[in-house]
């Protein structure tokens, strides 16, 4: 069952981005990254348990909380082209 | 006992990655950003906890089912907020939650031809 | 000096640090402890130990909460599935102002997120007294508007 789910969740992410390369607004594409984000959260969870390692959920806790820092980043550069240094 | 749980969490698996499927779908599908964010919403409520969900009753000690847990408190919370910054920050650079032709990035095509 | 709230604090960091190393050698646990109280420290110096920062007076009231929002999330799920998936996708999209009576940062912020998660219903901006939502069916927006989540989540949050 795992490595059904798994196959599922990388048909998912391959779809995702489809339209993060056919944007069209920027937004579009923060967007589906973010989707893409949070489906590889799930993989890299699901490969550690179809390989037996738990160490991977580490990983996982670790790219859930970079992929949310990582979205937020990505839309302040793009509405203000810093990231908030002094003018 | 073990078989009921390995069919349930079997279900739980297989309904979430169905989940992601169609919330890809929807990403693909759907006419304009601001419908597009109810597709990705998806994977992060219904095809995430499905997920989760059927790994925790796998789970063979219990600090892995905690872990599973803290991830999916973590998207709980970040995701709804991730979802909203996308759609305020559309908002706030000109895209129209009412008409979806608007939101086709033509004006953005216009001034590269500028 | 120390408040219930700060001790709450150093113990759910403790508990997260224990939880997520897993091993029970004495002095990776007393580095937890050491470190858990330097974030307390420094979270103290910075006074973000308050109700929003640690909002820990919510969590029974959320207990009575979160069973209503995840079957309300599961019905949507379903909804916003079935337009995915049906050929035609007939959409009737728009956005609409939904009123908000939370007092309180915490609350408000709780009303904004439980919209935004379920599917269907996106929470565009938010003010003091109003949020702006964008909903796949116009439906989700009237139902909103009658109001059943916003009295939810302003008894969650309790007195002002």
């Amino acid at each position: 069952m795992f490595s059904l789910a798994t196959l599922l969740v990388v048909i998912a992410m391959a779809m995702t981005l489809i339209r993060a390369v056919r944007g069209p607004t920027p937004y579009d594409r923060i967007l589906a990254v973010n989707v893409h984000g949070t489906m590889t959260v799930l993989l890299i969870a699901l490969a550690g348990f179809l390989t037996d390692r738990p160490d991977f959920l580490d990983l996982s806790l670790a790219y859930a909380l970079l992929n949310f820092v990582g979205t937020l980043a990505a839309l302040k550069f793009f509405k203000h082209g810093h990231l908030g240094e002094e003018q | 006992m073990s078989l009921a749980l390995d069919i349930l969490s079997g279900a739980c698996l297989f309904v979430g990655a169905v989940l992601m499927i169609v919330s890809a779908l929807g990403v693909i599908r759907l006419p304009d950003l601001f419908t597009r964010l109810h597709g990705a919403s998806i994977a992060d409520t219904g095809g995430a906890f499905l997920l989760l969900i059927g790994m925790i009753l796998q789970a063979d000690s219990f600090l892995v089912g905690i872990k599973l847990g803290l991830i999916g408190i973590v998207l709980f919370f970040t995701a709804p907020t991730a979802s909203h910054a996308v759609a305020h920050a559309a908002l706030i650079g000109g895209l129209s939650p009412d008409d979806p032709g608007a939101n086709q990035g033509r004006e953005e095509a216009e001034e590269d031809r500028a | 000096m120390v408040s219930a709230r700060t001790f709450s604090l150093f113990l759910v960091l403790f508990a997260t640090w224990l939880l997520l190393s897993g091993i029970w050698d004495p002095f990776l646990i007393a580095s937890g402890a050491v470190a858990s109280l330097l974030v307390v420290y420094i979270a103290h110096r910075m006074s973000v130990i308050d109700g929003e920062g640690h909002p820990i007076h919510l969590s029974w009231k959320l207990l009575t909460y979160l069973p209503w929002l995840t079957w309300q999330i599961v019905v949507s799920n379903i909804a916003v599935c079935r337009t995915i998936l049906s050929p035609s996708m007939k959409l009737d999209a728009g956005s609409g102002w939904v009123p908000a009576s939370q007092t309180t940062p915490v609350g408000l912020v709780t009303f904004a997120n439980s919209i935004t998660l379920t599917p269907g219903t996106v929470a565009l901006s938010v003010y003091p007294d109003t949020i702006q939502v964008h909903a796949l069916d116009r439906a989700g927006i009237e139902e909103l508007k009658a109001g059943e989540m916003n009295r939810r989540v302003r008894a969650m949050e309790g007195k002002a």
